[in-house]
């Protein structure tokens, strides 16, 4: 993903206090250094910008005390951006009360594949991102952080290290950052996969209890949060709560990275209030480029939801919840009518099938079987036996791995099952639609199940 | 509303140790049933004291220590 993929509108850009307290143009927080200079932002940049590390506003009370900054994430109403929408302050308090020094490890391994918002922070504002790291450790009384890429994207490593090359000469201050280049797969981002990677082990996930904020890395109380939750919190520890609230809804506050794809006008990555209609959200790439029939929220991981129900509905997990969807990663593809929403859906699955990690019973089997049946109803023939033999399958996959993988494909074949009904009767009674031969909307990745040495 | 009381016991299955041997299922299928590939389908987590000997056994015959009775924190 490259800077190209951010994109400006025509209106004429407002000038930005250096303090950086007010709204970017469009309204955009970390991203506003790019669309007010072009250009990624270095350390001097930042250091203009937003001013020094404020690591005195992290630090935590006398003997035990609660971090203020935990305080004002909270006060902020700050939300995990990578996937479960989890409240950050909840997690960052349960690992400040665990046992002896904390860990912090900053998720920027973007597995998604319909998702670009981390690479693109990343490559356009890392050091809001490492800001972000060096304040969380703070706050949880951690003596060491690491950052997780992904070992495909050479580019961004050489970035990263650069920047943190940059702050070490520079003495910004703040807990040693390693980063770490991981095998690149589907479920080796899932924070257990992390935290046994990073002891040395295969980057799988992991059987929980104990979870990461219990005993992670080393053994010790573990943070693991996505690099935009970090950047996020960068910003209200210099701005505070109220601050962060100016922007969103007051039950979803605060701006969220988009990455729009499909049938919108600009796709690309986004920065937009939380809680605004998916129609507004789309509205930031120019709208639909066509008559859409659905759209996607949440990418792989995600839900469809039929075109006149989503893009009224607010970007807020209660909101989305009513639908069977939720924020994930702020993924949105918008599918025109013309495509094949079955054949989307089955490709989809066949990627879910070839990149589990092989470990439990619905990965090995069951996850295979759903995403062959769903092949035969979008490209060949399924009976109605067949069908219900795929909705009876779909059913058995969630909350039966030991991580979150098949409910993550259970919910992406039911929600397709659903929105796509009126396609289910017509394949079941007349084969494929001429639809299935149009280029695919998703990209999807191609390549095979991971071999077992490929995990390291 | 149900009060938990802390000789409760609940059903903690390793997803990534279990192999599918089924043996569990046989003994418990009260709160067990097996997939059409023979991996266990936890029905209810929590074991009522009346199945509580069933589960102990249950557990016992999981060849790779699979399957684990937790007690219910109160
Ligand atoms: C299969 C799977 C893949 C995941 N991939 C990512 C990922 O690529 N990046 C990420 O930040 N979180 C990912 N997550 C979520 C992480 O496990 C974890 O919840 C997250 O990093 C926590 O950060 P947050 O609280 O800031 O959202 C994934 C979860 C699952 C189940
Ligand atoms: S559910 Fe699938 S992806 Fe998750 S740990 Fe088990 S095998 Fe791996
Ligand atoms: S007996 Fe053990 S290995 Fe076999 S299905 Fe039950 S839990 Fe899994």
């Amino acid at each position: 993903m490259t800077a190209e993929s951010v994109h400006e509108s025509t209106r004429p850009l407002p000038t930005v206090p250096g303090d950086g307290s007010a709204p970017g143009p469009h309204g955009t927080r970390l991203l506003s250094g790019w669309f007010t200079s072009g250009r990624a932002a270095d350390l001097a940049d930042h250091l203009d910008r937003y001013g020094p590390l404020p690591l005195d506003r992290a630090r935590r009370g006398g003997r035990g005390g609660p971090a203020p900054l935990i305080h004002a994430v909270e006060e902020a109403g700050l939300t995990g951006r990578g996937g479960a929408a989890f409240p950050t302050a909840r997690k960052l308090q349960a690992v400040a009360d665990g046992r002896g020094p904390a860990v912090v490890v900053a998720n920027a391994m973007e597995s998604e594949p319909a998702s670009a918002k981390d690479a693109t922070l990343l490559q356009l504002a890392p050091h809001l991102v490492l800001d972000g790291i060096a304040l969380a450790a703070e706050a949880v009384g951690a003596r060491e952080a690491h950052l997780c890429v992904a070992r495909t994207r050479q580019h961004q490593v050489h970035e990263l290290h650069a920047a943190l090359a940059e702050r070490e000469r520079h003495r910004v201050g703040g807990v040693p950052v390693r980063l770490h280049e991981l095998p690149h797969h589907y479920v080796s981002s899932e924070e257990s996969a992390l935290v046994r990677w990073l002891n040395g082990g295969d980057a799988r996930p992991m059987s929980t209890p104990p979870r990461p904020f219990e005993k992670g890395v080393g053994k010790r109380p573990t943070l693991i949060d996505n690099v935009e939750t970090l950047a996020h919190l960068a910003l209200i520890a210099r701005y505070g709560p109220a601050w962060y609230r100016q922007a969103g809804a007051p039950d979803a506050p605060g701006t969220t990275l988009v990455t729009l794809g499909g049938a919108v006008r600009h796709p690309g990555v986004y920065e937009a209030p939380m809680g605004a209609p998916l129609g507004r959200l789309l509205a930031h790439g120019g709208g639909p480029s066509e008559p859409l029939s659905a759209v996607l929220v949440g990418g792989f991981f995600g839900s469809w939801l039929p075109a006149d129900e989503a893009l009224p509905t607010r970007f807020t997990k209660q909101d989305l919840a009513q639908l069977g969807a939720g924020p994930g990663a702020g993924v949105l593809v918008a599918l025109p009518e013309r495509a094949c929403g079955l054949a989307e859906t089955a490709s989809v699955l066949a990627f879910l099938a070839r990149n589990g990690a092989q470990q439990c019973g619905p990965c090995r089997f069951g996850l295979p079987a759903v995403a062959e049946d769903f092949a035969a109803l979008a490209f060949g023939r399924l009976d109605p036996d067949g069908l219900r033999r795929l909705e009876r399958r779909v059913g058995l996959l969630a909350g039966r791995g030991a991580c979150r993988h098949p409910d993550g494909a259970s919910r992406f074949a039911a929600t397709a099952l659903r929105t796509f009904a009126a396609e289910v009767e017509r394949h079941l009674h007349h084969g494929p639609c001429p639809a299935v031969d149009h280029a695919p909307v998703l990209h999807v990745p191609t390549g095979s199940v991971p071999g077992a040495d490929e995990w390291r | 509303m149900a009060i938990t009381r802390s000789t409760d016991l609940s059903l903690r299955l390793d997803r990534i140790a279990c192999e599918g041997h089924g043996a569990c299922a046989e003994l418990l299928p009260e709160l067990l049933s097996l997939d059409e590939w023979g991996f266990p389908i936890v029905h209810s987590a929590t074991v009522p004291p009346e199945l509580a000997a069933h589960a102990r056994r249950a557990v016992a015959a999981c060849p790779v220590l699979a399957l684990r009775l937790d007690r219910t924190r109160p």
